[in-house]
């Protein structure tokens, strides 16, 4: 474990390193079968997070971004690599100090306090509270898991973060079971789940997808509300460029475990580099008949990212590859400028 | 946004806990009296209970008061030959006899003082009934709560850890289901004296590590896939606190279905020891009224129907609850697979 004692502030700091992070899945043919092939679902993958900035993780379904989200709060444990986070010295004490902590190698009791700075977001709403736990239950059981107040504190911390999430009047909501409540309210529960510890980092996996167009806008609100009061930072994975534009400082485009774009979102949206995030972007509907477009032509489909070839993962499909792609391995991310890293030989 | 401090525990936790609760049986059993046939199962239940346990305490001062005439009374405390002194001696059911019946018409058809008659040793079959009626009851209900008890642990653990544990279990569920269950009692009876308790144990144990873990396994398979079993590990909860906050909860539903399930296999596992005598710990048991009627032979040999008396009664009961049981058992399923449900 390796850690540095820093002194605490300014806007700019980052609060999660992730460099190098690997993530191998074995791919079992019989009972007693060694593991011959892997799957690459996270490979060689290196970013930041600053504190209170929402970083976006974009790419289609088995790209590797859930995989990232699991494995920054430690609920997969990486193949290889490092993930520095900033989490206080001294959790008991109210002080300031904080350190970078490796949480790729944390165990036990370590792994359990850092669990106390980062939390997640699910997906599904109506899959991701206990259908037998009353929303008090659900809000309040990571106070229970790290001991935290008597029953009077926690109902009372809990009706406070209800009312955060927009859960108004709390007692109303206190005692009721998830499948009394909808789509979007559940969402806020689950909200509140994560932000009761006063975490520093939330993985958000998608989580307006299921939900209702018409109240999207309202979750993603909240969400960026709660960044602006807290400074919580959010690493929001999503499929959805609009949402992403809507939500992110900054986002990286993955494709087949790896990062192949990444940069401020408005300029990654407005001037794509990559070919394949050039053809994720116009692939996206323009809400006007007029509109002519080049599409951007790239072949076949996705493919499993099981033992892949030392070259770029996008070769197959790409429309500019050339010999030297073919040759070389997987080209590292390269900053073109304005903090726009773009992971290709020929751009 | 501000979070609002005005916020004033209106009630009691524990107060509102038990109101959920009881909001939640409600709906359970609003849901469970739309089936007929979980209604008819519980009535059922309900008649062998107050039968078994409200009418067999009373029963011998009911028939003194009501069926006995006083002069038959003061008959049965002279006679030359095994007079009573309390009418608590005529309505045993193992050692029982009216004295006023000569041995040698047991035996005896129904009659005001034994309304289901006498067997051939001068029992009262209806008290016979109604005493066996509790320890059935007991062992089923022991039986099928220890078999949940186990399935359900088992059931969680192995599908939570995988791996080496969960191939032991079901490998050791496998073995269990396909023991020879009634061979390997009757060698067991004849070494150690089977009791009704030994037998609810031993009869529980074999269900539980069988049919049942795999069942409960298959279900906790499905639970532990869930978002809120990783937002509970996000959040720093361990191994025990997944497997009983979240998913044990979600399966005893289903484990208490099979709970009744249970109740009927171990009261028919009871009663076909017993018909063959293979329990002699146990005193009383509708297996054993059969068993007796039987080893005399009262039931082969077209005599059926002239005593019947001696084996319908027991039969009855014994279909009579083990169905009950089972149809509690499918009104249940109803509420726990919604998809059953009528619309």
């Amino acid at each position: 474990m390796i850690t540095v004692a820093l002194q605490t502030q300014t806007r700019t700091e980052t609060l999660v390193r992730v460099e190098h992070l690997r993530k191998l899945f074995p791919l079992r043919t019989g009972v007693f079968a060694r593991a011959r092939s892997f799957i690459h679902a996270v490979d060689d993958v290196s970013f930041e997070i600053k504190r209170g900035e929402i970083f976006g993780l974009i790419g289609e379904s088995g790209c590797g971004k859930t995989t990232t989200g699991s494995l920054l709060v430690r609920l997969l444990d990486p193949t290889s690599g490092h993930i520095y986070m900033r989490v206080p010295s001294h959790p008991e004490t109210n002080s300031q100090e904080e350190q970078y902590v490796d949480i790729a190698t944390l165990e036990g009791r370590a792994l359990k306090e850092f669990r106390r700075n980062v939390q997640m977001i699910f997906q599904d709403p109506y899959e991701s509270l206990n259908p037998r736990m009353t929303v008090f239950d659900i809000v309040a059981e990571p106070l229970g898991i790290h001991g935290i107040g008597n029953v009077y504190e926690r109902e009372e911390r809990v009706a406070e973060l209800l009312s955060l999430v927009g859960l108004t009047p709390p007692e109303s909501f206190l005692f009721r079971y998830p499948h009394e409540l909808s789509g979007g309210q559940r969402q806020r529960v689950a909200i509140a789940r994560a932000m009761i510890l006063n975490p520093s980092f939330i993985v958000a996996d998608e989580p307006t997808s299921m939900l209702d167009v018409s109240i999207r806008t309202g979750v993603m609100n909240l969400m960026l509300d709660l960044r602006e009061e807290f400074g919580i930072s959010y690493l929001y994975i999503t499929h959805d460029l609009a949402v992403a534009r809507y939500m992110c400082d900054r986002i990286a485009v993955m494709y087949l475990g790896k990062i192949v774009e990444l940069g401020p979102t408005e300029e990654v949206i407005q001037n794509p580099l990559h070919p394949y995030t050039r053809a994720l972007i116009s692939a996206v509907p323009i809400p006007d008949p007029a509109v002519e477009r080049q599409p951007i032509e790239i072949k076949g489909g996705v493919s499993k990212p099981i033992d892949p070839p030392p070259r770029c993962r996008f070769y197959d499909r790409c429309p500019i590859a050339t010999e030297r792609c073919a040759q070389s391995d997987h080209p590292p991310l390269e900053d073109k400028g304005r903090g726009h890293f773009v992971a290709c030989y020929e751009i | 946004m501000q979070a609002t401090s005005t916020f004033k525990p209106t009630e009691a936790l524990w107060r509102v806990r038990l109101h959920l609760l009881w909001r939640g049986l409600k709906g359970t059993w609003a849901m469970f009296a739309e089936s007929k046939i979980g209604l008819t199962g519980l009535g059922i239940i309900v008649f062998f209970a107050i039968f078994g346990f409200v009418l067999w305490p009373i029963y011998p001062w009911l028939m003194e008061r009501f069926a006995w005439t006083p002069e038959e009374l003061e008959a049965a405390r002279n006679v030359p030959y095994g007079a009573i002194s309390s009418i608590e001696q005529v309505y045993h059911p193992v050692v029982g006899y009216d004295p006023l019946i000569p041995g040698i018409e047991n035996p005896s058809p129904p009659s005001r003082r034994h309304p289901l008659g006498t067997n051939q040793y001068g029992r009262d079959i209806l008290a016979q009934l109604m005493a066996s009626t509790s320890s059935e009851f007991m062992l089923g209900v022991l039986a099928a709560f220890i078999t949940v008890v186990i399935g359900t642990l088992v059931g969680a653990i192995t599908a939570y850890y995988g791996g080496f544990v969960d191939t032991f279990f079901m490998r050791l569920a496998d073995v269990f289901i396909l023991f020879p269950l009634v061979s390997f009692l009757i060698v067991l009876g004849s070494m150690i004296e089977l009791t009704l308790i030994k037998l609810a144990f031993i009869l529980g144990i074999f269900f539980g590590f069988g049919q049942i873990t795999v069942i409960l396994k298959s279900q906790a398979l499905a639970v532990k896939v869930k978002p809120y079993i990783e937002a509970a590990k996000v959040a720093g909860g361990g191994h025990f606190h997944v497997i009983f906050r979240h998913i044990i909860p979600n399966l005893l539903p289903l484990a208490f279905l099979y709970m009744m399930f249970n109740v009927t296999s171990a009261i028919f596992s009871e009663a076909a020891l017993s018909f063959f005598g293979l329990l002699p710990g146990i005193k009383i048991s509708w297996g054993i009224m059969i068993d007796a009627a039987h080893s005399d032979g009262y039931i082969l040999g077209g005599r059926s129907f002239q005593n019947w008396w001696l084996w319908v009664p027991p039969g009855v009961a014994i279909t009579l609850l083990c169905s009950a049981f089972y149809l509690v058992g499918r009104g249940l399923d109803e509420v726990v697979n919604p998809r059953l449900r009528k619309r």
